[in-house]
């Protein structure tokens, strides 16, 4: 590459962007470069000479500037650790180690441009006929094929930072802060609204920016209107990437470091004025080195003073290309040719080997030259409007699509709505910013009226509909000019040709939204900003279709590439922890992840946790369990319809324990709830379904049943839970408490409130999901650390001990007691979880009740079962699988744990009833591929079935 | 993501909102066949358009109320108070299994 170079730089050129007072040094691909301060990577390259940036991505060609902007396919370059920077966007900044992607070992030989050589072979779908059978050694294809993706590398000790998330609120958001842009947000803030102006690129003026000087008044004035205008807001180098339902948007803010932040913004109405952009034309050789498009080159000439070359030939078909040429003369380029497909004529194809050298006209005559500019026509990128519903149409005359029909809270402008002069298009955008702000202000006068109240003396707003005109722009004339009569790239990111898209047609993929996923046309980083209306312009000459009749493939979000951090942003669930929090972790509990909540899993020796319990006593926070409190005459009406069981004759005093079904039969939760008084009840739920429970409860007393006397409060975080079991818990508590806990004064099954450790008000529940003696107290939420402190004191010479939910997992397997969603799962009825016990059927009505009638009539197809391994060693691990003969799936492993107190290992299961007959011996296939035999226990309980201890 | 609008809270962005699905009639559970309240549990008329459906005010109120939505655009048209419930008025067209085709289901 030469370095003759520096002379590429052009003298000031008026509106530049750089500021020749700051030189900047980074580095390309190893060697030293320098610019200046507002370059972007591209333009200081370019200003040096540099012609060739990258390899393409299927056949890596050589390619160089196409569009110099965002956009541009082949200056997808690494930074530092950032892959896939966009070096036409990026600003360079000193010491930037810059990289070409995709090259491999240079950019000046690729080794993988073999591909190039045998091109033509590689037609659409190559990939997948080829390398996709025999079946089995595709992994071994696609650890070759990988090295041929392109993208940069990652850098994976890069620290994690997290990106922060915004909202705004803004009556109108203008999306494109060039001249039509501007004009609408200053046009809508004048009219009293709150504008959020958004470009991508680093400064407001769109084309006007790179449109040379005879803008330059024009831009200062709108610019400046933009940026004092009291009401507006810009963001520049953002970009809106969605729009949802009601002007829902996604607003990228990007910053010169690569990092990222979303805005979420709800926008009143939307105006999007995104511009247009320049498409290319499809010829032999149009990707050499030296081929580009108007935009890119004025881009160069206006914004940067760059010389994009030194001898030219351009293609111009409108007055943006005419006016490119003057640029181009003025920048010192020699014009070797003018080539004006409006008398007629054509570039047919670019030759050069590596780089651009000579170009053929339809004249015949070929022309030797190191640019070729290319001006055939526009692109409109519609991708908001596609999201806002709409669904754009074509108009031959000006040769691209236009907006159809728009909900009432988007509005379009600028070059998406229609050509015209300066003047006409300024007119368009001021009328469509008031009639936005107009709008915006009858969609505040809607929402407000919905509030509510309002503040003292303030009048309601009222609405303005005194609708304002917008005038119409005129559309084109533009020429179809898609195609030369020779062949060539459509979509440079994905290196897809127009004689892919022909042999696509050809294998039957004749819809565009076909042709596009097999050939991958438009699917690259671009996503068809700049290649869409060329593919459907090939398909349609493909299928000897017109382009109306073709149609377009739909815009979806992502408008542009976005970082996935941006949209993570910061994790924002709640963590909840009980009051004991700070005793578990001073007494090294191992922590749990439990739903929302962290739990002591145990506290170092959970075996140890369980023969303290069935030996003396253990203490367990189990504040998480979910606690209703139901006031009211008609709680058991609700209880009636929420669980299988009956709940009529529940006496003042008395605990129950209940299953709840959905109406398709299926068990969705368990607890117990007690009956403190005559009209007041506890209800508790498991840990995950307190919520749900909840909002059933809301939901049978909102909607089916607001006749029912029934207040219910969430009560789950205002009580701390404590579960104090064992034979020696009745001894530990009867030295705290003011309540009578003999077995007489205080059964099984019973509920008491009293006063435990000085602190009144304390719910005491005597029931046991250990299977032992134990009481369950709910402590005044700000108390409980203080009883479970004083439990521990008091029961030291007892040998308390604190347990864990792996220790309560294996009490309650030993007991048999099952857990919901553990030992059930979605499609669980609850005759198959062995609660036929509960089901009341004569119930006249419960939730699942039909359900469970017809099950119990038909017979369970599979039953919860105790099992036991023949060889007491082996613990098979949960999830397992029970097989039959043919090894055919009878059910699987839901619990499996080591029974301290049976020295053996315990399980329950799923199985199908047929094989479920106790003493059966079912084979376990386990993970590791071995199969073990375990037998049916007569009961669900492997400790204790007859149920004394718990009623000791 | 799209506004609703509700009756005690004025306009929320859904994400507040629980989603209940298209109101239907539970059927009399005593005198029910199989046909019919499998057609309760598991099918929806699922129109492209009109549809009246149950929402939750999650994060919000915790109210549940009806909203009647054209599910091809999702304009919202009106929300109410349950029918049941005593602010409420009693003339929505609910889901039946009579409104649908269960033949074709196997039950």
């Amino acid at each position: 590459m030469s370095r003759q170079a520096t002379h590429m730089r052009l003298p000031v050129q008026p509106g530049e962007r750089i500021d020749r007072s700051r030189p900047v040094s980074f580095r390309f691909n190893n060697r030293p470069y320098t610019g200046y301060a507002g370059d972007t990577i591209a333009s200081a390259l370019a200003a040096n000479g540099v012609k060739v940036f990258t390899r393409s991505f299927k056949y890596h060609r050589p390619r160089g500037i196409l569009t110099a902007g965002w956009l541009d396919p082949n200056l997808m370059v690494q930074v530092g650790d950032e892959p896939n920077v966009r070096a036409g966007h990026r600003e360079i900044s000193e010491g930037a180690d810059v990289h070409s992607q995709d090259i491999w070992p240079s950019l000046r030989f690729d080794a993988k441009s073999v591909n190039s050589a045998i091109g033509r072979f590689l037609a659409p779908g190559f990939y997948y006929k080829t390398f996709i059978k025999p079946q089995p050694l595709w992994p071994a294809y696609e650890s070759v094929l990988k090295r041929f993706v392109h993208s940069g590398s990652i850098d994976l000790s890069t620290p994690r930072v997290e990106h922060d998330k915004t909202y705004a609120h803004p009556d109108v958001v203008v999306a494109g802060g060039g001249p039509a842009g501007m004009a609408s947000a200053t046009a809508a803030a004048r009219s009293g609204a709150r504008v959020l102006l958004v470009e991508d690129e680093p400064e407001l003026g769109g084309h006007w920016l790179w449109s040379g000087p005879a803008k330059q008044e024009d831009l200062v004035r709108l610019r400046e209107d933009a940026l004092t205008t009291p009401g507006i807001e810009v963001l520049t180098n953002s970009v809106v990437i969605a729009r949802y339902d009601d002007n829902w948007l996604g607003v990228i803010v990007r910053s010169q470091d690569g990092s990222e932040r979303l805005v979420k913004v709800r926008a009143k109405t939307l105006v999007a004025a995104p511009g247009l952009v320049e498409r290319p034309y499809v010829f032999e050789g149009n990707d050499l080195p030296g081929v580009m498009l108007m935009t890119g080159a004025r881009r160069l000439v206006n914004r940067y003073a760059v010389r994009p070359g030194t001898r030219a030939v351009v293609l111009t078909a409108n007055a943006h290309g005419d006016a490119g040429v003057e640029d181009l003369r003025r920048a010192g380029v020699a014009i070797e040719a003018v080539v004006d497909p409006r008398k007629g004529d054509r570039v047919v194809r670019a030759l050069g080997r590596g780089r651009l050298e000579r170009v053929e006209l339809s004249t015949g005559q070929v022309v030797e030259a190191d640019l070729l500019v290319t001006a055939v026509g526009w692109t409109a990128p519609t991708s908001l409007l596609n999201m806002a519903g709409d669904r754009p149409v074509y108009c031959p005359e000006a040769a691209r699509f236009f907006p159809s029909q728009l909900p009432d809270d988007v509005l379009a402008t600028g070059g998406i709505a229609g050509d015209g002069d300066d003047r006409e298009l300024l007119e368009h955008a001021t009328a469509t910013g008031r009639e936005a702000a107009r709008r915006a202000h009858n969609r505040l006068v809607a929402l407000a009226s919905r509030v509510p109240t309002l503040p003292d003396g303030a009048e309601p707003p009222t609405r303005d509909d005194s609708e304002i005109e917008i005038p119409d722009l005129p559309r084109g004339p533009h020429l179809e000019l898609f195609r030369s009569s020779t062949h060539g790239f459509v979509d440079f990111s994905e290196d897809v040709s127009s004689k892919d898209l022909h042999s696509a047609v050809r294998e039957g993929y004749d819809s565009a939204e076909l042709a596009k996923r097999y050939t991958t046309a438009t699917m690259g980083p671009l996503q068809g900003k700049l290649e869409t209306i060329n593919a459907v312009a090939v398909i349609a000459e493909a299928n000897s279709a017109t382009i109306a009749e073709t149609g377009t493939t739909v815009w979806r979000p992502p408008y542009a590439p976005t970082t996935l951090g941006a949209l993570a942003g910061r994790a924002l669930d709640p963590t909840r922890y009980s009051p004991l929090q700070p005793w578990h972790e001073a007494h090294g509990a191992r922590p749990l992840v439990a739903g929302a909540w962290i739990r002591p899993e145990h506290y170092g020796d959970p075996e140890a946790e369980v023969r303290a319990v069935r030996r003396g006593v253990g203490i367990i926070d189990v504040t998480p369990i979910g606690k209703l409190h139901l006031q009211g005459r008609d709680v058991p009406a609700l209880l009636e319809q929420m669980y299988v069981n009956r709940w009529q004759r529940l006496g003042v005093g008395r605990v129950r324990y209940g299953a709840m079904c959905a109406d398709d039969g299926v068990v969705i939760d368990d607890g117990v709830t007690g009956r403190l008084d005559e009209e007041r009840y506890l209800m508790s739920t498991t840990s995950g379904g307190a919520a749900a429970v909840w909002e059933w409860v809301e939901e049978l007393l909102q909607t089916s049943h607001p006749e029912w006397d029934v207040t219910c409060t969430p009560v789950t975080t205002s009580y701390a839970s404590i579960n104090v079991a064992g034979p020696r818990s009745r001894e530990l508590l009867a030295r705290l408490a003011d309540v009578d806990l003999s077995p007489d004064g205080f059964g099984y099954m019973n509920v008491r409130t009293g006063t435990v450790a000085g602190v009144p008000d304390v719910v005491l529940w005597r029931i046991g999901f250990t299977g032992e003696l134990s009481f369950e107290l709910h402590i005044p939420a700000g108390y409980g650390l203080h009883v479970w402190e004083e439990l521990m004191r008091a029961g030291s010479d007892l040998g308390v001990r604190a347990f864990g939910v792996e220790a309560q997992r294996v009490l309650r397997l030993e007991k048999g007691h099952l857990i919901v969603g553990q030992d059930t799962d979605g499609l669980t009825q609850a005759f198959s979880a062995g609660l036929g016990w509960a089901v009341k059927l004569d119930k006249p009505d419960f939730s699942g009740a039909p359900e469970l009638r017809w099950q119990k009539a038909s017979g369970a197809v599979s039953s919860l079962v105790s099992l036991q391994p023949v060889d007491p060693a082996v613990v098979p691990p949960e999830a397992s699988q029970i097989i039959g003969p043919r090894s055919e799936i009878l059910g699987r492993v839901t619990s499996s744990r080591h029974s301290p107190t049976l020295g053996r290992s315990i399980c329950l299961a799923q199985v199908l009833t047929e094989h479920a007959a106790p003493d059966s011996t079912l084979r376990v296939l386990q993970p590791d591929g071995s199969v073990v035999e375990a037998r049916v226990c007569p009961e669900l309980a492997h400790v204790d079935p007859e149920g004394e201890r718990a009623r000791a | 993501m799209m506004h609703l609008d509700c009756p005690w809270c004025g306009y929320r962005n859904v994400s507040e909102f629980g989603y209940l699905g298209e109101l239907r009639e539970r059927p009399d559970p005593a005198t029910t066949t199989r046909e019919e309240w499998r057609a309760y549990l598991y099918l929806r008329r699922n129109p492209a358009g009109r549809l009246e459906e149950g929402w939750y005010h999650r994060a919000g109120c915790r109210r549940y109320f009806e909203a009647v939505r054209d599910t091809t655009d999702n304009t919202v048209s009106e929300t109410r108070p349950p029918t049941r419930h005593p602010d409420g008025h009693d003339e929505g067209e609910h889901a039946t299994a009579g409104d649908l085709d269960v033949t074709s289901v196997s039950v």
